[in-house]
């Protein structure tokens, strides 16, 4: 055998390892959730229960308002979210690209100066209780989420890179601004604006940080806030299957895990787009710097 | 007609540009609005750091009064604690995350097979895509001390179980553990971008020189990762200050226990806010995290632009 084939094998079987050791843990969880109540009572958390059960599931889909409800929050709240953020990176981004515009460097500086210094917690929080962010809808959108300018600059260098020629062309043939932009820009920075979306929809699904700050109606809750509730509080368990007292056995471990495995759902269902997307907007923003 | 519009065009100012590109300024209108009011308009409740803030008097009339509350932090404990474990969580992350990310980034590169190349790569993307709770699930179900994966193996073998929820020690390995399994992945991924960059010809010129693939790799890829690798760790290094709330407080949450290692400025400032119901001192431990963090960033830069002129942020 060559050399060179024994390192292919070794570099191979290494590689497979570790990306076993990305996928186990999750696979763990997911074990979990199938599995038998009383087997995990018995035997813990386990790759190999001794039962396998869908209770955990039936109890999730039969009697679940909240789950139901935190699914809709998180699912709304992604989608407008999203697309409200897409929408005002993208058009600012365009401003910033527009080289017809002779304050476009002032204008990025202010944007870039935030990302260098912030006030922090307390007056963010501040500035929500003033705007009327607080306990509802808007608070889960707005704040921190709906614009950030590490994507304006992503989005401004890919703008950047369009044949000036083309641009020029168009304002000859007499287009408009507003032409050049919904007509021309934006379509074609399709792949920038995807993978824009793709971190501000990752950014609104997996964020609870608002929801802890802001917002305690449990009509209110996005999933992720409930699974934390559902981890840091153990009668939340036991209220969401209509539970009284916590005197009767609940499904309570499978039952969590279930959840936690619903919640990642959307992201596997979608996660062969997804990457594909991030694969290629990292290498938009890695190989120039 | 010429004339008039001509003087009145020599002195080009910000009105004249607003005029002359109208959309393009109403374009950008929403993002702007978005960052005066949350970058700039927040700025003046900094001075809450130097009051004894009362909400009804708010931050014109509040009593005045200096250093007070930074006293009050910087006598306590907890302040060279948080201190030190932000940038002790922050260094042995960066420096991990990176050594492992470097390491992937060159085999992956050295795979022949585009499937398993693919494959491969998206599998270590995925627990990028998770989010800490789920995370804190996982930890959990590894580390409970009547049920968790950890402690039965412990058990199978004969050992004690080991009460890890109550231990403060193993928790900042765990927690670097953890940042490097979710986002090694996502920085093999750039670094691999990087490599895919690198000129054919380079390794066409050294495999007539007769190098070998370990040659190849310590005299072109590493020197000419030396780049991307040095802007994307001073970058971390600028954001040391700062920790990832979300990741250790869906982890640690407020189990007490823990604090020692693993509470961070952040998560000490949220709790502040959260518990006493003072928002005079969370904003004076905000004023310091801020100030040091500007100066870390600042230095950061100051350092990237030494080394490569055109890869500074600034």
């Amino acid at each position: 055998m060559k050399k060179a084939d024994k390192f292919q094998i070794a570099n191979t079987i290494f590689i497979f390892l570790f990306a076993m050791f990305c996928t186990l843990p999750i696979l763990l969880v997911l074990i979990v959730s199938f599995s038998d109540e009383n087997s995990i009572l018995r035997k813990g958390y386990s790759f190999f229960p001794d039962n396998f059960s869908l209770s955990a599931y039936k109890s999730v889909f039969s009697s679940n308002e909240q789950l139901f409800q935190s699914y809709a929050v998180s699912i709304g709240v992604t989608v407008i979210g999203t697309l409200a953020a897409v929408i005002i990176t993208g058009m600012a981004g365009y401003m910033l690209a527009n080289r017809l515009v002779r304050y476009r460097n002032p204008i990025a500086l202010f944007f870039f100066i935030t990302m260098l210094f912030n006030a922090g917690l307390v007056p963010w929080y501040m500035m929500n209780d003033l705007l009327g962010f607080k306990n509802n809808l808007m608070a889960l959108i707005i704040p921190t989420l709906i614009f950030s300018p590490f994507n304006l600059f992503l989005v401004r260098n890919f703008m950047q890179e369009l044949p000036e020629a083309l641009l020029e062309s168009a304002r000859i043939d007499g287009a408009s601004d507003a032409y050049i932009a919904f007509r021309i820009v934006f379509p074609l920075s399709l792949p920038v604006l995807a993978t824009v979306a793709l971190f501000y929809g990752l950014g609104y699904w997996n964020n609870w940080f608002n929801a802890i700050m802001l917002v305690d109606k449990e009509s209110l809750y996005p999933l992720q806030y409930l699974l934390y509730k559902l981890q840091s509080e153990i009668n939340m368990v036991n209220q969401m299957q209509g539970v009284a007292s916590s005197n009767i056995t609940v499904p309570a471990e499978s039952f969590k895990m279930a959840i936690a495995i619903i919640t990642i759902g959307p992201i596997v269902l979608l996660y062969p787009f997804l990457q594909r997307f991030i694969i290629k907007g990292l290498i938009v923003g890695a190989v120039k710097g | 007609m010429g004339k008039a519009k001509l003087q009145f065009a020599k002195r080009y100012t910000f009105f004249t540009d607003i005029r002359k590109n109208p959309i393009s300024y109403l374009l950008v209108l929403p993002a702007l609005l978005y960052t005066f009011v949350y970058g700039y308009m927040t700025l003046p409740y900094m001075v809450i750091a130097f009051q004894k803030f009362n909400y009804t008097k708010g931050i014109f009339n509040s009593e005045w009064v200096g250093w007070k509350n930074f006293e009050f932090f910087f006598h306590s404990t907890a302040a060279t604690m948080v201190t030190w474990n932000t940038i002790k969580l922050n260094f042995l992350s960066i420096l991990f995350g990176t050594v492992v990310a470097l390491l992937f980034s060159i085999l992956l590169n050295e795979i022949r097979s585009r499937l398993f190349k693919r494959v491969s790569q998206s599998t270590l993307l995925f627990p990028h895509f998770l989010s800490w709770i789920i995370v804190s699930y996982i930890v959990y179900s590894f580390f409970s001390t009547e049920h968790g994966l950890i402690n039965n193996l412990l058990q199978t073998f004969g050992f004690d179980p080991y009460n890890w929820y109550s231990d403060p020690k193993p928790w900042t390995w765990i927690l670097v553990g953890l940042s490097v399994w979710k986002e090694t992945g996502m920085s093999a991924v750039i670094y691999l971008a990087a490599i895919t960059a690198i000129d054919d010809s380079l390794y066409e010129a050294a495999k007539i020189d007769g190098a070998n693939r370990w040659q190849q790799i310590k005299s072109i890829t590493i020197p000419m990762l030396m780049p991307t690798l040095s802007i994307l760790t001073l970058l971390a290094i600028g954001k040391i200050f700062y920790s990832d709330f979300s990741m250790i407080y869906a982890i640690i949450g407020d189990n007490g226990m823990l604090y020692s290692t693993t509470d961070v400025i952040d998560t000490y400032t949220f709790r502040t806010l959260r518990t006493s119901g003072n928002p005079a001192i969370a904003m004076a431990i905000g004023l310091y995290q801020s100030v040091v963090g500007f100066v870390l960033v600042l230095s950061a830069n100051w350092i990237v632009k030494k080394f490569n002129k055109d890869s500074a942020m600034f």
